[in-house]
Order: structure tokens, then sequence, then C-alpha cells
């Protein structure tokens, strides 16, 4: 332990992270990240030194560091190993994968190896779906995932080889655009379109945006103008623009083709939008889990600077001035939700505020704020270069211009589409080859799930809005286990600030997992339609109400795959008797079927 | 507060039903309860409206002291169909609020039953019993079973302060101590780490223990808790339970009486 008296190297180290935050609490969540890499984790120590640098309550710092779950309060491996376990994923074999790889390297999975070399865990959805199984290894993503791979990955990992001297191959992410349209065809000279919208002037450039219809991409569906325009006209001079870059929606990945590929239309878009607000302060929050294109970002950022696109008097206008700073998410799905996205930038726990008031009045720090997501501000670059009318033929009426897809799951060419908006779910499923399709995720965990009865429904807002995720179940699925997954998703993610979430989403958990364990009557449906209702009336925010949604969905349109389910009794105890063997079964190192319980009624004599 | 697809737009609801704004005439200004005429401030909430007209709506994590929280829930009414919390949604004109109605009440005693099984209440042995605010809703709202599975959570007790106990099972989650303890008492002693069902509270010491912390018996945050989790040692039971605050009369009485100056 550390006392005061001696000063080690690491706390130079930390003393240096300090200083490069400026020492401001609101940079405190981007100091635990910066801090977590000089051991992989954070001692208590670290904890309270970091506290008092800051004058900070050492239970706060605590506290936010135990938030996010790529942050570490115990010791993790060296090598931290997480498998995504969206369900694309689990279709793809991550599950056996996961349990190859634990085996080879003599560590239970979610357990450190007793050397402390590795770890093996399960995280979210890391928006590799079209290129799965995909993990983590020390945040840096691995694509592609074989049992070959695997196995390699386990000898490296024994030998001790830094991941940086991995093979490159292992890390390959691919952009995967299968279709282009307005946006992804778009070859833009960075500045163009700011060109356009300056010549304009601030209330032309406006008028463009609202000529245009643009409604946000990142599932709400808002019109931008309003919020730009709300935001202009709030009180306060001091507005901020943020860019929602958490895209944590499990089977979404299109913002990240437009970080890696169109980075340039993304700040553009932001830039935009200072214009017209007359923001100076600018933030985009970019999810953990894609943490490896920071220094891609960094560099788009010091060229726009460089060429005058960012910093004071932008593209010569004078009194111009608006920069843009990367923060770092750790994560937490909940940090997509726009208010629990600006607790988090001001680094605090990611829980969504009370609404009223909403973040164009009072936002980060209490200052007018615009937040929007990565596809919508790419989306104005369009307007400014097109002009509102043009970018509104494309699409339908109330769902003007392209939608980029992130298409996964059972099909021969998952990737990223882009249509106009209106284009029915048949007509993207031949686009992608898709064939035998049982069921269509729209929108991703929190979307809706559609039947083959459905398919001639539209994208668009007026139909089926989305997102952006698009993945496909063939008729070889399990629908049931579908919805499972998402619900062990949403019970992780819960912020758990609200009791309906909080409590709501882990005793729906514990439902499905009964139903899937065998034991389900059909008393619980009943009680897992009444649980869902309650979330989606009683919850704080947009995660609790819609976390119930892929159950409500699955049960009314694909209700067999509960009832097979079913024992022949209307009520089950809930209690499990082999499950509380378990740790028996452990403490024995028994795991055979002389070991097991079966109080499954079917096995009574 | 919910819409059927992807991620609703929460908060954002239906303007006042009637043609004069409450702006300019905040006299006149009036909400229904129940069917019952609620005048309001411009800014004041449902539920401290409804007070101050004397009606009680049920609430854990609200204080007179403190600005809402909105993590309990208790306080759900219902507007134009659509859930709201009382205790931070401004009022509005002409709104039609239901509070009182078998369907509010099934939701609350829902959420109640939620925070039972949540943590670990006996309430037969507690402290608290006849104190505190859970256990006098579930009176109230006649919550008779846990209906759920219990969760049992393994939540250490801290006994390492000279003068308070920390009972962890009994927590809800409210953040009053939290909130006390930094905005009243200006020290900080509690805060919230974890998330999800997994969320709980620590003190502001490296060892995780209140006795190292500077926490003292007269703090606000001392006396806070609205159930069994901050309790001073060596004053325990010095009234019988079956005498204490909520035994004789339900918590909607008692609620209304401390109003009153
Ligand atoms: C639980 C939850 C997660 C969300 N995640 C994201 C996200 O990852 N990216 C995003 O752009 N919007 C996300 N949103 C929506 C945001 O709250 C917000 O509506 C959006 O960023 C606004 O941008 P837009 O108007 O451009 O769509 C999420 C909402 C909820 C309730
Ligand atoms: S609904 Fe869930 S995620 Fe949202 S505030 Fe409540 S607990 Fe947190
Ligand atoms: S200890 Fe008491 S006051 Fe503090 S959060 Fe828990 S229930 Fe609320
Ligand atoms: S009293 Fe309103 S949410 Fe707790």
């Amino acid at each position: 332990m550390v006392t005061d008296a001696v000063v080690t190297d690491a706390d130079l180290a930390l003393e240096s992270i300090l200083d490069r935050y400026g020492r401001w609490p609101t940079h405190l969540l981007q100091m635990l990240i910066a801090a977590q890499e000089l051991d992989g984790w954070l001692p208590p120590a670290r904890i309270t030194r970091l506290a008092t640098a800051l004058g900070l309550p050492r239970a706060r710092v605590e506290g936010v560091a135990g938030f996010y779950s790529f942050l570490y309060l115990r010791p993790v491996g060296r090598y931290r190993v997480l498998f995504s376990d969206n369900i694309i994923e689990r279709m793809q074999g991550s599950q056996a994968l996961m349990a190859a790889l634990a085996a080879r390297l003599w560590v239970e999975p979610g357990k450190v190896s007793e050397d402390g070399l590795v770890s093996v865990d399960t995280t979210s959805c890391i928006g590799m779906g079209d290129q799965g199984p995909a993990a983590l290894v020390n945040g840096q993503p691995l694509t592609r995932l074989t049992r070959e791979r695997v196995e390699a990955i386990g000898d490296l990992i024994r030998c001790g080889v830094p991941v940086a001297d991995w093979p490159e191959e292992f890390f390959r992410v691919d952009d995967g655009v299968c279709r282009r349209d307005g946006l992804l065809g778009l070859a833009m000279a960075p500045g163009a379109a700011l060109t356009a919208a300056l010549a304009r002037g601030r209330e032309g450039w406006l008028a463009e945006l609202e000529a245009s219809r643009l409604r946000g991409r990142g599932g709400a569906g808002f019109t931008t103008a309003v919020k730009w325009l709300a935001c202009r006209d709030a009180p306060d001079p001091h507005k901020v623009v943020v860019c929602n870059a958490d895209e944590g929606e499990p089977g979404t990945f299109k913002d990240r083709v437009l970080l890696a590929s169109r980075a340039d239309l993304v700040f553009e878009g932001m830039t935009l939008a200072a214009w017209a607000t007359g923001a100076r302060e600018g933030f985009l929050y970019l999810r953990g889990e894609y943490r490896y294109l920071l220094p891609h970002l960094e560099a788009v950022l010091a060229g726009r600077r460089a060429a005058g696109l960012l910093g004071a008097d932008i593209a010569g206008q004078a009194g111009f001035d608006f920069d843009i700073e990367i923060h770092l998410g750790a994560g937490a799905y909940v940090c997509g939700e726009e208010s629990a996205l600006l607790e988090s930038l001001e680094g605090k726990r990611g829980t969504p505020r009370i609404r009223p008031p909403f973040p164009v009045t009072h936002g980060y720090l209490g200052r007018p704020t615009v937040v929007n997501n990565v596809e919508t501000l790419a989306k104005t670059c369009l307007v400014a270069l097109q002009g509102g009318a043009a970018f509104a033929r494309t699409g339908t009426a109330q769902s003007t211009g392209t939608k980029l897809l992130s298409i996964s799951g059972d099909c021969p060419r998952p990737g990223v589409y882009e249509f106009p908006f209106g284009v029915t779910l048949r007509q993207v499923l031949e686009a992608c080859g898709a064939e035998r399709t049982q069921a269509v995720q729209v929108g991703g965990a929190s979307g809706v799930t559609l039947a083959p009865y459905e398919f001639d429904r539209r994208i668009a807002f007026e139909d089926v809005p989305t997102a952006g995720a698009f993945m496909i179940f063939d008729d070889q699925r399990d629908m049931f286990e579908v919805a499972r997954n998402f619900v062990h998703f949403f019970a992780h993610e819960s912020c758990g600030f609200c009791t309906p979430c909080r409590v709501g989403t882990a005793l729906l958990k514990g439902y499905m997992d009964k139903l899937a364990d065998g034991h389900g009557a059909y008393r619980d449906l009943a009680e897992i339609e009444w649980l869902d209702r309650l979330l989606k009336n009683a919850s704080h925010c947009g995660l609790g109400s819609s976390a119930p949604n892929p159950v409500i969905d699955t049960l009314v349109k694909f209700r067999p795959a509960y009832e097979r389910r079913l024992g022949r009794a209307d009520f089950e105890p809930a209690f499990d008797l082999d499950g509380a063997l378990a740790r028996a079964r452990q403490m024995t190192g028994r795991d055979d079927a002389g070991a097991h319980l079966s109080n499954a009624p079917e096995a009574q004599p | 507060m919910s819409a059927s697809h992807g991620r609703p737009k929460k908060g954002s609801l239906p303007p006042g039903g009637t043609a004069h704004s409450a702006k300019g005439a905040q006299t006149s200004a009036t909400f229904l309860l129940d069917g019952q005429p609620v005048p309001f401030d411009e800014g004041q909430t449902i539920l401290e409206a409804a007070r101050a007209a004397g009606h009680y709506i049920p609430h854990l994590c609200w204080h007179p002291d403190f600005p809402p929280h909105g993590s309990c829930k208790l306080c759900i009414v219902k507007v134009a169909g659509r859930h709201v919390s009382s205790c931070a949604m401004p009022a509005k004109d002409g709104w039609e609020v239901e509070s009182n109605t078998p369907e509010m009440n099934g939701e609350r005693r829902a959420l109640l039953q939620m925070l039972f099984v949540e943590g670990n209440h006996f309430c037969p042995s507690c402290e608290k019993s006849g104190n505190c605010q859970l256990q006098a809703l579930a009176y109230d709202l006649e919550m008779t079973t846990p209906r759920f599975n219990h969760f049992f959570p393994d939540r250490p007790v801290d006994a390492t302060h000279p003068d308070v106990l920390l009972d962890f099972n009994r927590c809800i989650f409210c953040e009053l101590c939290v909130r006390a303890s930094r905005d009243q008492d200006g020290k900080g002693v509690f805060a919230l780490t974890n998330r999800g069902i997994h969320k709980h509270l620590v003190v502001n010491a490296e060892s995780g223990c209140l006795g190292d912390t500077d926490f003292s018996k007269d703090d606000a945050a001392a006396h806070i808790c609205p159930v069994g989790v901050i309790l001073e040692k060596r004053v325990g039971f010095a009234v019988p339970i079956g005498q204490r605050k909520y035994d004789a009369r339900p918590i909607r009485v008692v609620a209304m009486e401390e109003d009153k100056p």
C-alpha cells in the first residue's frame, strides 16, 4: 500500500494524467480511464489519491468508477478478453469459442486466472456484428474469430506476447459498406459544406435545414432544425454541441463506419451545428468499445484545425470560434441516452436526468446543448451542399433522406446499407440475400420484432422507425432465446436509478431463465406480461420503457416458442432446488448427473 | 410515459388542456386530482401542489427539504393516459391527474414488492419497524405478499462507527442520505457505486468503513433514512413497537399532519 511519504512512479504518472486533464472534475471519467492504464485496474489507494487531488469525496470517485463496466476496482488479468455477447455473435458460435479459450487457458469465465495472467468474460455488443464473432482484448477489437484463431490467441497469451505484437490480421475491421446512396456515395472536400452554409448566413443555413425536414437518426426521430433553433434561442449564451457516438444498441454498427471513414463529415456536421447555434464548445462522446478509433479521430481533428476548419475564425469567418474534444465512454449502454450522456460528459455516473428541463435549454453543465447522433450530423453536410429541398426529395413524407442500416445475422452479405427511407423490409432482405427469414429485429434490442407477415412494412418514422440495427433470424432460430438474450442485456445495462427498471429487468431475467430451464408455467407468462407493462409505464428513461419490447413482441408473434417451454403445471415454484446445490457441486468438483436434482415435474415418478 | 417504438422521447407531454395558460394568471391555474380541483403556482410540481391542497400522493425518495429525485416511482400518477413522476413533473393548467385509483395503487404496490424482494427486510426484528416509510406504505397500499422471488442479496452490516450502525440490507436507494450529507452537512459521506441490481451504497473511506469517515450522529444524514439502514446505536427500541409513528395511524394521515406548521 502506498503511504503519503513515498512517491512512486505510478503517483508521478497520475500527476501527469491530472495535469493533462487540467484537474477538472468534469474530466474525472477520462482521468479514471487513463489512470487504469497504469496497472490495468484501479487500486483503492489510486482512487483515494485521485479524489484528494481533485478535492472530491473519495466515495464519489469510487461511485463513478463503479458505474462503468470497463473500469475495474479489483484486479483483472494482464490480458482481458471480452467476448461480444449479442445474440448475433451467439448464433455465430461465440459461446463455444469463449469456452474453448477459457479451457485452453485454464481459467473460469468471469474470473481471473490464479497467476493473474488472463481473464475471459462477456461484454455487451461491441458493434462488430457483421464480422463476428468478435471480442475485445485489452480494449482492442478482435474480429472473425474461429476455433483456430482462438487457439492461436490462447498461445499468444500463454507466451505473454504483448497485444501490440499480435498478427495485424486478427484486428482487421472492415467497413463492409454494401450499398451506397447520397451519404456514403459523397466525396466531399473538408470544408465544402461549411463554406456553403457560411455563404447562406446563419439564418439562411437554418432555413435550409428546416426545409430539409431532417430528423434525428439516433432513434427518437426528433426534427433536427427544431432542436438547433431551441438551443440557439435559449437565454444562456454558452451553447454546446455534442455528437452522440455511443452506438450501444445491440446490432448497430453504422456509426462505426462513419467514424472510421467519414469522420470529416461528422466533425463538419458538428461545426455546422455550432454555426447555427452559436456554440463554441463541442464534444464527441465515443463509446469505449470504439476506442481503437481514437488516434484516427484525433488525427482528423488535428487536420481540421490546421486547415482552419476548427479553432478561431473558422473558414475565415471572424468571430466564428469552435473546437471539439473527444470524451471516451467506458462500457455503459445507458450513456447513449442523451441526458445520461451529459452526466457522463460531466464526469459523473451515467444516470438519466429528470426531464424537463431538456438538454436544449439545460444540458452540459446546465448550458443549452444540442445532442445529435453521428449519422444525423453527417447528413447535415448533405443539406448544406445540396440545399434542403433537394435533400427532402429522397425518402417519404415524414422521413426525408436516406437511412444507414447495420445488417447482421442470417444472411450471406451482412454489412452497412444505405437505403432511401420508405424501403420495405422485403427489399432489404433481398438486397442482403436473406432467405427463409423467420423474423427481423429492427432498431436493436429496444426496437421491434417483425414477423414475415409484416415484411412489406417500410423503414420510416411513420411506419417502422429505427436507429439502424437490422438483425435477421432464419427459420432455424429460437425466438425465445433471442428475446432472452435481449432481456439479459437490459438487466446488465440498467443504470439502477429507478425501481421499476432496476428490479424489473432483473425479475424479467429471472422469469426468462426459469422458462429456459424448463420450469416455466402459464402463470409466469401472465407475470411477464404484467411486468412488461409496469416497465413501460413507470420507468424513468427509454432504457426501462423499451426493455420489455422484445418480450412483448415475441410473446405475441412467436408465442409457441414460449409455450414449448412450459411445464404442464399452471404454477411452478420459482425456487430452484437443483440450483441451490450449485455451491455444493462446486465445492466437491462434481457436475455429473448424480450431483443434480431435477425438480421438473416430468422427471418425477 | 411510454411510446410504442424504439426510444420514446420522455417527458414531452401534451400541453395544458384549457385555453388560458398558467402564465400571468397564477391564482387561476388549477388541475384536477382524481376529480378535485387543485390550485398551483407556475413551476410547482403535481405532488407539491397536491400536498399544499391537503392531498397525499405516496412517495419515498421525495423529501420537502430537497429538490425532486425521481427514482422510487411511488409517486407515479397518470396524466392524459401517460405515467409521470408527480414529484418531478411541473403541474399544468387543466390537466386531469389520476392518483388514488386501483390501477395506480396496483402499480405502486408492485413497486413496493420490488423494493421488498430486492433487499432483506425482516420487519419483526427491525428497529425501524413502525417508523419505517416503506413498511407504512406497504400497509397503506395493502401489500399482503412479496409476490416476486426474493433476491436475498449479500449485504454486510457496517458497525464500525461508535454511534451509528449501517444495515445495508434495507436500503432502497432513495439517496436521501447522499443528498443530506452532501448538501446539508457539507461532507459527502455517502455515494452510490456499481449499477443496475448491483448498485449499492459506499461510504467515504478507503477502508469502506463508516468508522473511518467524519460522519457524526448529529449529521442531518444520520436522521433522514426513510427505512432502517442508518440507525443510532444504544437507543434502539426506546419506544416499543406498537406505539410508533405509523402504528396507530396510516402514513397518508401522518404525512399530511407533519406538513402542518
Ligand atoms: C437507453 C438509450 C440509449 C441510446 N443510445 C443512443 C446511441 O447510442 N446513439 C444515439 O445517437 N442515440 C442514442 N439514444 C437516443 C438519444 O437519447 C438521443 O435521442 C439522440 O442522441 C438524439 O440525436 P438525434 O436527434 O440526432 O437522433 C439512446 C436513447 C436511449 C433511451
Ligand atoms: S429506466 Fe433503467 S436505465 Fe433508465 S433511469 Fe431507470 S434504471 Fe436507469
Ligand atoms: S441508506 Fe437510507 S437514506 Fe440512504 S439511500 Fe439507503 S434508504 Fe435512502
Ligand atoms: S417520490 Fe417521486 S419518484 Fe420517488
